[in-house]
């Protein structure tokens, strides 16, 4: 049984038909790099594994949760996946430190205390312990990314999602965010990714998922995927990225 | 001699409501005169005169229209001028609205770009072809959608003239319910007369304010 | 012109004025209270409420709007009594004060809760949080912060507005006003007294805004 299992989900945004039919399943510990233009469903169909967005037809199930399900009961499903966006969204009113607390100590109701010393072992994993009592708008892009990534690690979540997370940085920020995901990848975290690094998806995914127009286009390891393309349309996103 | 409250009354009401008209356009009128002025000197004044206009705002927006009112209806009797309510209210509410017209309509100015008055220096402008051709022009549109909304506002104020025995559309009320003594049938006419008086101002004021951000939102 | 300006009356009975100030305060941070907490409610289910109780609100907001506070305040001491709800005066002030602050205090609180990027909401449901969680730990705080000073300018308006509650003989300064003209007859006197009496509490008020806005906004951005 995969630890996400998502069969035909069709999902759309008015008159545009984003996702035409995706069939995806991802193992606990695998590590799936989602690539594609933009406009190619690819942020979407991380959005429909945590509930964020309702699916039209076609089904989404993470750990034994049917996540598209009338009644799911989303609030449990979302402590067990951790999701990072392209902009942060970390609550400009609360410090580094109480950002990583508040969800554990209003969702998981877990003691002052503990929230803490979780959340200090979460910001030293991803190497920012020593900014924990600055405001969000004093740090650069790439510490709030990583704060970002604290946050969602205090809740122990079984998986992990990434949205282009690497996108919004200035380009000598990118490197410090993506250590922090290699070393995540390391310790075994399911992890589902979607962004433009390449070199980072060579590197670390177990698998790499092309998107294209809707659809899962073609996937494969890594290296089998971008040497040899099986469809023109990957051959010639891998041209324009490369 | 109680009566029925009933169409007669109605019609009462609304020649109080005249009244208050006259006393909103009054207030409006007066008010925005004077309001431009105080606009015009606070932003461009010598440094004195930009002082006392400042200290001119914050005290009116800082005291009750009440007692304003209160100061000129008995202001003018002490100096020996004979007034009649009706005056002091006027003069009472044309020194109220000039003050929050005025410093409304200071920050619409001030919000017109210096490049603006560069490019019309490049023409060769005097300052008052400046102000009448470039910059207040545009100030204008910036301000309408305000100035539209402080007209309820306006027309709203002008219900304190009641209180010393100017017959508006409130004291009218007074006088209806001491006839008739159904306090709430009459008192909620009377606020509905206002609301219809001021709710199509407001409604106004929040349209233009829509256009107004849609068509400069870059 | 022969008019001679006597103060010393007045400021002989300045504890009277004094003891009508404070109940003018009492009254002005009671409203701005229950108006704040009418105007969080009141903006939320605007936001987020079913469709009819939101135009509930809107009826509610527009209508007190729209409107003379004096009239409102009539309607609630004169009006209601005929309807078997008797009020004494200062019960009616503080009921008919705060409908006024809570109708103003939803819009103010709605333009600062849209103000809250979408994301912010998200990044809080997508921790587990229940909607009321992100309300309170993830919206209200920031949404205030962006509409204080329009805030600010709103309670000092309800504390001068306040003034008219003397009109249905609620006991507050400009009560304790027209008591003194009464015994002195030296109106012109005594409300200038009481103006600058209201200045400085408007000043006052201004300045305890600024430092609470230090204090409770510092930091974050």
């Amino acid at each position: 049984m995969p630890l996400i299992n998502i069969e035909s989900i069709h999902k759309t945004f008015g008159k545009l038909e984003v996702l035409k039919g995706v069939s995806l399943d991802i193992a606990a510990g695998e590590i799936v790099v989602i690539i594609g233009r933009s406009g190619s469903g690819k942020s979407t169909l991380l959005r429909c594994i945590n509930g964020l967005e309702k699916v039209e037809s076609g089904k989404v199930v993470v750990d034994g949760t049917e996540v598209s399900a009338a009644k799911a009961d989303l609030r449990a499903l979302r402590q067990k996946i951790g999701i990072v966006f392209q902009s942060f969204n970390l609550f400009p009113h609360l410090t580094i430190e109480k950002n990583v607390t508040l969800a554990p100590r209003v969702v998981k109701k877990v003691s002052p205390d503990e929230a803490k010393k979780a959340a200090i072992t979460a910001l030293e994993r991803v190497q920012i312990a020593n900014k924990s009592g600055a405001y969000p708008s004093q740090l650069s892009g790439g510490q709030q990314q990583r704060v970002a990534i604290a946050r969602s690690l205090a809740m122990s979540p079984k998986i992990m999602l990434f949205d282009e997370i690497t996108s919004a940085l200035d380009p000598e920020l990118v490197g410090e965010v993506l250590k922090v995901l290699e070393n995540l990848a390391s310790e075994g975290m399911t992890m589902v990714l979607v962004t433009h690094e390449m070199g980072f998806a060579r590197k670390v995914a177990n698998r790499v998922v092309f998107m294209h127009e809707g659809k899962v286009w073609e996937q494969g390891a890594p290296e089998t995927l971008f040497k040899s393309p099986k469809t023109p349309e990957l051959a010639g996103f891998i041209n324009s990225v490369l | 001699m109680l009566r029925e409250f009933g169409i007669d009354d109605i019609l009462l009401l609304l020649t109080g409501a005249k009244w208050t008209v006259l006393l909103s356009l009054i207030a409006f009128t007066g008010g925005g005169l004077l309001g431009l002025m105080v606009a015009i000197g606070r932003v461009f004044g010598p440094g004195p005169l930009k002082f006392l206009i400042e200290c001119y705002i914050r005290a009116i927006q800082g005291t009750p229209l009440l007692g304003q009112l209160f100061l000129f209806y008995f202001g003018f009797s002490i100096f020996g001028f004979d007034v009649s309510a009706w005056v002091a209210i006027s003069v009472a509410m044309v020194f109220f609205s000039s003050a929050f017209l005025g410093d409304s309509w200071r920050g619409c100015i001030e919000a017109i770009p210096k490049t603006q008055w560069e490019a019309a220096d490049a023409l060769g402008m005097s300052f008052v072809q400046k102000l009448c051709y470039v910059v207040l022009p545009q100030a204008a549109r910036i301000a309408i959608p305000s100035t539209v909304g402080f007209m309820a506002q306006i027309v709203k104020n002008t219900s304190l003239a009641a209180v010393v025995g100017f017959v508006d559309l409130l004291r009218m009320g007074q006088l209806v319910t001491a006839a008739t003594f159904q306090p709430l049938t009459v008192y909620l006419v009377v606020a509905f007369m206002y609301f219809a008086m001021c709710y199509p101002l407001s409604q106004w004021s929040r349209i233009l304010e829509r256009r107004y951000n849609a068509t400069h939102q870059h | 012109m022969s008019y001679e300006f006597s103060f010393k009356p007045v400021f002989r009975n300045i504890d009277l004025l004094l003891e009508g100030a404070v109940a003018t305060l009492q009254f002005s941070v009671i409203a701005i209270g229950v108006g704040l907490v009418i105007g969080t409610i009141g903006a939320a289910t605007k936001v987020w409420g079913p469709k009819p109780l939101g135009f509930i609100v809107s009826c509610y907001v527009d209508f007190i709007r729209n409107t003379p506070l004096l009239v409102q305040l009539f309607v609630v001491f004169f009006g209601l009594p005929s309807v078997g709800i008797g009020l004494s005066a200062s019960q009616a002030a503080i009921i008919g004060l705060s409908i006024y602050a809570g109708a103003y205090t939803v819009e103010i609180v709605r333009a600062g809760i849209q103000a809250i990027p979408r994301s912010q909401i998200e990044a809080g449901l997508c921790l587990g949080m229940g909607p009321l969680q992100v309300f309170r730990h993830v919206i209200i705080f920031p949404a205030l912060k962006v509409v204080y000073p329009a805030l600010a300018s709103q309670f000092i308006l309800i504390l001068l507005g306040s003034s008219l509650v003397s009109f249905i003989s609620a006991k507050e300064l400009f009560h304790a006003a027209a008591y003194l003209d009464s015994r002195t007859f030296l109106p012109f006197e005594i409300y200038l007294v009481v103006s600058f009496m209201y200045l400085a509490m408007t000043l006052g008020f201004r300045a305890l805004f600024y430092v609470l806005g230090r204090f409770a906004f510092s930091g974050g951005n």
